[in-house]
């Protein structure tokens, strides 16, 4: 009952405040809020919404579950973005480049993705381990430089292609793609949410059923008493942002190998910070994180519905924004309120003990 | 440029103003050799200093902010969403009322999102990055929904506002012209330094003499005053310094607000520059973390921290004015840098230093000898990569403020 409350409660209230903000919002700025709320419950059920909201919340769901193994260890890894982009770049040439057998194809390019992920973070990861470097400055500017390398790989001399007022890599052979799951007029789902589903089970394996796992709390915790413990604090940090890194990796492939075919310059962006505001929605637990997903891709799908009925689509931002930081903030208050409830407690146990001892002598 | 000679307690202690000039000295004369040798005189030249010191001044706010709301104890990586802020609000408050509203407008936002970002961390304690983050997410939305609603009837355009009127550039009379003659004699070193001084002493706006004179006023008032003290003791010792009476929380409120109202400030000079309409989506392009990264670069020092976005400004200002080929030629520069250092380390006897050094200069060398320009994407993002490489060598040395980011409750001290 109280752990019901203390892990349902704050995200409920945050939700609602959130919801509040935006409806003054609307009224200041003459619309109603009413309205806002009916277009964006009633367009589910339309055309391919409901298709695409849950193929928008895999690929966001990956990169929150990257973004949460670091957090387990209190590492921040702010360079999703410039991980998964510089992964699906490479993994697009590399993909578009080779000929292989289906399955194998597809294979080679998800693991080419994870390694270039794991590289990239890998840098970060060396950094922190061995210079003590904090990893929340080098992957941001990590993510800077990767901007730059994507630019200079799929430049018409190097590996890109023209393609109208476009660059791309090569398109990956149809042995390559990932088949998605069609709904008819409903849209098709891709074939990598299901992938996006095992990693969110491993995910949870990894951290509850696994030495490895209980080692990485354990860091994140307390790392003097993990150190005590015999768990090698530089190991678990390049481990931990290593494997954040491969995970961040395969954020980008949802897209490339059921929808674009190819990495092109419009490719998009941003899902590495989406990433890390879903995994704080989800207090880093893989179903939390998966209803964070979801909401945040069923807000995002919301901007285009309530445009149709001349509400600003940008309301959706302020509503995603404030989500966030009064999640965060309902969190710490009722972790407080819990912490106290319980110190008094155990005080009232204690004293009730302390009575039953005096009884008894 | 940031290393600097560690104290040797046999040797006596050089002042830190001879320190200072020295490396000034020595950078100079290193530009001007390149700039000689390569035959990129654009590397001294007027007009790239210009730029530069219009591209280090959005960075030099972000960092200033965050030196004060660090050396408070707060971690500050919503600089980003509080300079976005301020762009928003110096371009709404400089259309209507012109520059000066502008500059007000700028700070006003940013510091609401100070405000923002210390009720969430003082207050409730939330974790300074998450809140960060959380707030740049916030930043982003609100300017993007405050822009469709009031920039768009205006300018036609949601992501843009209208042209907001900057203020009028200056020089430095009669000097700046007789500068600029001796630089146009070209003569090896004399023509250098007269570029580079009067790309600082022309084309100035007030925002610049702002921004260069909040580098000495937040070293005095952060290290000379009473005020300053208690700040700095809220990021050092927050407990101890609780126990002398100080108030904690108010003190962290006041550091991390003024580092929001400087991060908007930054966002006014960006909305301000010469040559920018005002308000465009996206114009930050980073700057704040980037000034967080300069703040980190320079040790958490005004000095360094100023010496941190020229090395940005500069590198920046290059690659804008002169491409990738000048930003070749810094490659040489780098080179003499890293010879330099291995001789002043040899004659130290700090032989792994020396060693290390050599061998950068020697693949830098190679670099620059096996390419003819660097890459346009990459020119780009040098001082990124620069930021990485000095962390890399120099973190080691560097000394954050010793409670940054940690938890702290009124009364929790016992």
């Amino acid at each position: 009952m109280t752990r019901a409350r203390t892990v349902l409660l704050p995200p409920a209230l945050a939700i609602v405040f959130a919801a509040l903000l935006c409806a003054v919002a609307l009224l200041i700025s003459g619309d109603s809020p009413v309205t806002a709320l009916r277009v964006m419950v009633t367009q589910v059920g339309e055309g391919t919404t409901a298709v695409d909201i849950v193929n928008s919340g895999a690929i966001y769901y990956i990169a929150a579950l990257a973004v949460a193994i670091g957090f387990q260890m209190k590492l921040f890894n702010i360079g999703i973005e410039g991980q998964y982009r510089l992964a699906a770049c490479v993994a697009a040439i590399v993909g578009g480049a080779l000929v292989l057998p289906p399955v194998v194809h597809t294979l080679v390019i998800i693991v080419v993705a994870a390694v270039v992920g794991a590289v990239w973070a890998g840098i970060a990861a060396l950094l922190k381990a061995y210079r003590g470097v904090s990893e929340v400055i080098s992957t941001i500017m990590l993510n800077f430089i990767a901007t730059g390398l994507i630019a200079f790989l799929i430049r018409p001399d190097s590996f890109g292609v023209l393609q109208g007022n476009n660059i791309s890599t090569a398109p990956i052979e149809p042995s390559g793609h990932f088949p998605g799951i069609s709904f008819g007029s409903s849209g098709t789902l891709f074939g990598m949410v299901a992938v996006a589903v095992l990693l969110g089970l491993g995910y949870w394996f990894l951290l509850n059923r696994t030495r490895f796992g209980f080692e990485l709390k354990a860091s994140g915790e307390s790392p003097t008493a993990a150190t005590a413990g015999g768990v090698d604090a530089r190991r678990m940090v390049i481990i931990a942002l290593v494997l954040s890194g491969a995970v961040a990796g395969l954020v980008g492939l949802p897209e490339l190998l059921g929808r674009d075919l190819a990495y092109t310059l419009t490719s998009p962006q941003g899902y590495g910070f989406t990433g890390i505001a879903v995994a704080l929605l989800g207090r880093n637990h893989p179903l939390g994180i998966a209803l964070g997903a979801l909401l945040w891709a069923f807000l995002d799908k919301s901007a285009l519905a309530l445009d149709n009925v001349g509400v600003p689509r940008e309301i959706v931002l302020i509503m995603q924004g404030s989500v966030v930081l009064s999640v965060v903030i309902a969190y710490e208050i009722v972790r407080r309120y819990e912490l106290a409830a319980e110190q008094r407690r155990v005080a009232a146990q204690l004293r009730s003990a302390a009575a039953a001892e005096k009884v008894a002598s | 440029m940031s290393a600097a000679p560690q104290s040797d307690p046999r040797r006596p202690r050089i002042p830190t103003w001879v320190r200072v000039v020295s490396v000034v000295a020595a950078g100079v004369v290193i530009l001007s050799v390149t700039a000689t040798l390569t035959g990129q005189y654009q590397l001294t030249s007027r007009g790239t200093t210009q730029a530069a010191v219009l591209l280090l001044l959005p960075i030099l706010f972000a960092g200033l902010g965050g030196l004060w709301s660090e050396r408070a104890g707060v971690i500050n990586i919503g600089l980003e969403g509080m300079m976005i802020l301020g762009t928003w609000g110096a371009a709404w408050a400089g259309y209507q009322w012109g520059p000066w509203a502008a500059v007000l407008g700028g700070i006003v936002l940013g510091a609401l999102g100070g405000l923002l970002h210390a009720v969430a961390t003082v207050t409730f304690n939330v974790n300074h990055i998450v809140s960060g983050v959380a707030i740049t997410l916030l930043g982003m939305g609100v300017t993007k929904y405050l822009s469709t609603l009031l920039f768009e009837p205006i300018s036609q355009n949601p992501r843009q506002s209208p042209r907001v009127e900057a203020f009028n550039t200056f020089s430095v009379q009669p000097v700046a012209d007789s500068l600029a003659s001796v630089e146009s004699q070209q003569r090896v070193l004399l023509s250098d330094v007269a570029g580079l001084l009067g790309g600082l002493l022309s084309g100035l706006t007030p925002l610049v003499i702002i921004g260069f004179a909040l580098v000495p006023i937040s070293y005095l008032v952060l290290w000379r005053t009473r005020f300053g003290l208690r700040l700095r003791s809220c990021g050092e010792n927050p407990v101890a310094a609780e126990s002398l009476g100080v108030k904690v929380v108010t003190y962290k409120y006041v550091g991390v607000v003024i580092s929001g109202a400087l991060a908007g400030l930054g966002g006014a000079a960006l909305t301000l520059n010469p040559g920018q309409l005002g308000y465009l989506e996206g114009q930050t392009g980073g700057r704040g973390y980037i000034g967080l990264a300069a703040m980190i670069f320079g040790n958490w020092r005004p000095g360094g921290l100023l010496a941190g976005s020229a090395l940005f400004g500069y590198v920046d200002g290059v690659q804008l004015r002169a491409g990738g080929e000048a930003v070749h030629g810094l490659l040489y520069g780098a080179t003499i840098l890293a010879v330099g250092l291995a001789v002043v380390w040899v004659a130290r006897r700090r032989w792994r230093a020396a060693l290390i050094a050599a061998v950068a200069g020697a693949v830098v060398y190679g670099v620059y000898y096996s390419i003819d320009t660097v890459p346009r994407e990459f020119a780009a993002y040098a001082p990124q990569l620069v930021t990485l490489l000095v962390l890399a060598v120099a973190s080691q040395r560097l000394r954050p403020p010793a409670a940054i980011g940690l938890e702290y409750r009124r009364g929790e001290g016992d």
